[in-house]
């Protein structure tokens, strides 16, 4: 790879040409993004994957067609209209399917996706076989391939990608609706079926917009990875929208370069691996919801479980044995290697306990609120006055006969 | 034939009866009542609600009981054209459900919830306020505030940030409460409300929606529990796909019409009101 050209690449000072590309790539991963975040909510990745196989046959006879009318079969916008045609095709198929008959949808999905890719790579050979066949490159359509991309086509890319951001913004209340609670959304007024078609129509216009710079193969990743990586940042549907185009936006930017200082690689497969990668660092590293943060949270509440069993225990003068109780305790001090308490330890433990006793009134008084195990120190929870009245009511019950 | 003659030739032959229901028809154009008339609802071949007559007057909390599978539910969402009507029509107000949108907030089962979804407690009240932001244009921070205020008249303004799959069953009861109040409206259709909350939230919820209808609020709600019937609501409508008694709780739930609604399973149902 030439690490030069990537940096130069990324940077947009690698030519003109490689910029358009680089920036039109960037845009349509910001309309991939956003306009699979809805598709990712309501769960109908699966359903856009079948659509992006079925648009092969499509792109295949858009381009006999054009070549049988005398032009050059490869005129972007006429492939794109082709494809759309069979992808549509393909939806309405795992549409009625599931309704009309007694198949689910996952075997609708399947059987589609397979059959219509299937044909079109029938008609791809077919294809090769024509006079100046070989060189229509439609197989860059499967995996994506921007070496040689026109100025025009570029545009074209560009263009389309903003005004599909666009568009999906510009739906996102009744898609939030819709996603959420249908069943709420059909009462204020949204036609939950019409919300259901615009997402899956606006994931098969990422599609045909994104064929040359990612395939139709990959296209579903870069659908549905970028607002997976969100979701472990945010608990909003609006940041989780954003978050995925941004992602999106920065994968395609990433795979576009690369794919311009590799030659022979493909763009989709540069395109999803980056997303992949920043998929694989929000999971390990987003703070709350990631897994490093989880597993350190996990070990905290661990720790303090010990800890309050292991001062109780104490106080109470009964033997631990807990082995996560005692690490807990000797890793503060409390206790010596012998297992016996130390000066520290005991006060400790008589703080535990006093507490303990505070805990119980406080449960006593608001069953089955939250929060009130005990695990947090009782000062978080309640006001130093609230704290001295718990204590006469204790001193209280102790004087008490 | 001038209109006494009528009425007297029904009368005479035997068909006084439908001098009642007719006159209960005239009548039931309230401008300040919710009115069902002869609504029939079927999935496939059998109806689950069948030529069903009610009306939901303001200012009253009017329960609708009767055994499982009496088509409860299936009326409720059939009123908010959330299930399609074979046959009957609705009227809110006068208006047909369609042009009386704004002012009806209906509260499903918990059910048909995505828990996983990003939405926050405040983000749920806020879907409340849509109507009213339009579209494509950006909240506001009055938006925001109201929807907080609706938080904190159920108690939850705690919870704001708070995404609601991590909320207890109550707890997200309550924070669709506050996305129907948010939406300010006049008549609340609620589908089980006390289905498997806490004690906190039954007393949370009953107190408000007794603050609702004593503000002149049209409060229908979907009631499961009939030990609770005659504490909670004025009014009750029984059924059994088809409609078996409606009036104040005393004269609709007598004993007569309760077993009529619920037949063998009458002593069940107690069992279990006595067990809840």
């Amino acid at each position: 790879m030439d690490v030069a050209l990537f940096l130069g690449a990324l940077a947009l000072s690698a030519g003109w040409n490689t910029a358009l590309v680089t920036v039109g790539a960037a845009l349509l991963g910001a309309a991939a993004g956003a306009a699979g975040a809805f598709l990712f909510l309501r769960r109908r990745a699966l359903a856009a994957d079948a659509a992006a196989h079925a648009t092969l046959p499509g792109v295949a006879l858009a381009f006999i067609a054009m070549v049988w009318m005398g032009g050059d079969g490869r005129w972007l916008p006429g492939l794109m209209l082709g494809s759309a045609a069979s992808a549509a095709l393909g939806l309405w198929a795992v549409e009625a399917i599931p309704r009309r008959t007694r198949l689910g949808e996952d075997a609708a999905i399947g059987g589609v996706l397979a059959s219509f890719f299937g044909f079109g790579v029938v008609l791809l050979t077919v294809i090769q076989a024509m006079p100046g066949g070989r060189q229509a490159g439609l197989d860059g359509f499967l995996l994506g391939a921007t070496a040689g991309m026109l100025q025009a086509e570029a545009l074209t890319i560009a263009s389309m990608g903003a005004a599909l951001a666009l568009a999906t913004f510009a739906l996102r209340r009744p898609m939030t609706l819709a996603s959420f609670d249908p069943g709420y959304a059909a009462a204020v007024g949204v036609n939950v079926r019409a919300v259901d078609l615009a997402i899956l129509a606006l994931a098969l216009a990422v599609t045909v917009t994104g064929l040359k710079v990612v395939g139709l193969i990959l296209i579903v990743a870069l659908l549905i990875i970028p607002p997976a990586a969100a979701r472990f940042w945010t608990e909003r549907v609006d940041l989780t929208a954003l978050g995925a185009a941004l992602i999106g936006a920065v994968s395609a930017w990433i795979g576009a370069a690369l794919s311009a200082a590799i030659p022979g690689a493909p763009t989709g497969a540069l395109v999803v691996l980056s997303a992949a990668a920043l998929f694989t660092v929000s999971m390990l590293m987003a703070p709350k919801r990631g897994a490093l943060a989880e597993a350190l949270a996990r070990r905290r509440l661990s720790r303090r479980v010990h800890r309050r069993q292991g001062l109780l225990a104490l106080a109470r003068g009964e033997a631990i044995h807990d082995r996560d109780s005692l690490r807990a305790l000797r890793g503060e001090g409390l206790i010596g290697r012998d297992g016996a308490p130390t000066m520290a330890g005991r006060a400790a433990a008589a703080a535990a306990l006093r507490d303990e006793a505070r805990w119980a009134l406080a449960r006593a008084d608001a069953p089955g609120a939250p929060g009130m195990e005990g695990l947090r120190p009782i000062a978080e929870a309640f006001t130093p006055d609230e704290i001295a009245a718990f204590d006469a009511r204790l001193g209280a019950l102790r004087l008490a006969p | 034939m001038s209109t006494g003659g009528d009425a007297s030739a029904l009368r005479a032959s035997g068909l006084g009866g439908m001098l009642e229901v007719v006159g209960a028809h005239r009548g039931a154009e309230a401008r300040d009542a919710v009115t069902v008339r002869s609504v029939t609802v079927s999935y496939g071949e059998r109806p689950a609600v069948f030529a069903v007559d009610a009306t939901f007057p303001a200012g009253a909390m009017t329960a609708v009981v009767g055994p499982n599978g009496a088509g409860k539910s299936t009326l409720m969402k059939a009123m908010v054209d959330a299930a399609p009507k074979l046959a009957g029509e609705v009227r809110f107000f006068g208006e047909p459900f369609a042009r009386a949108r704004g002012r009806v907030a209906y509260v499903p089962q918990r059910a048909s919830v995505d828990w996983e979804f990003p939405a926050r407690a405040v983000d749920v009240a806020m879907m409340g306020l849509y109507r009213e932001i339009g579209l494509f244009r950006l909240a506001r921070r009055r938006h925001r505030e109201a929807a907080l205020a609706a938080l904190d008249r159920v108690g939850m303004a705690d919870f704001a940030e708070r995404q609601i799959g991590q909320l207890s069953g109550g707890q997200q009861q309550r924070v669709f409460l506050a996305r129907a109040l948010a939406q300010g409206a006049d008549a609340f259709l609620l589908d089980e409300p006390f289905a498997g909350v806490d004690a906190t939230t039954e007393r949370a919820v009953i107190a408000l929606l007794r603050e609702l209808r004593d503000r002149g609020a049209v409060v229908i709600c979907v009631h499961h529990d009939l030990s609770t019937l005659n504490d909670y609501f004025d009014r009750a409508l029984l059924m059994n796909v088809r409609r078996v008694s409606e009036g104040p709780v005393a004269e609709a739930a007598t004993p007569e019409a309760l077993q009529a609604a619920y037949g063998g399973r009458l002593a069940q149902a107690r069992a279990e009101a006595m067990a809840g």
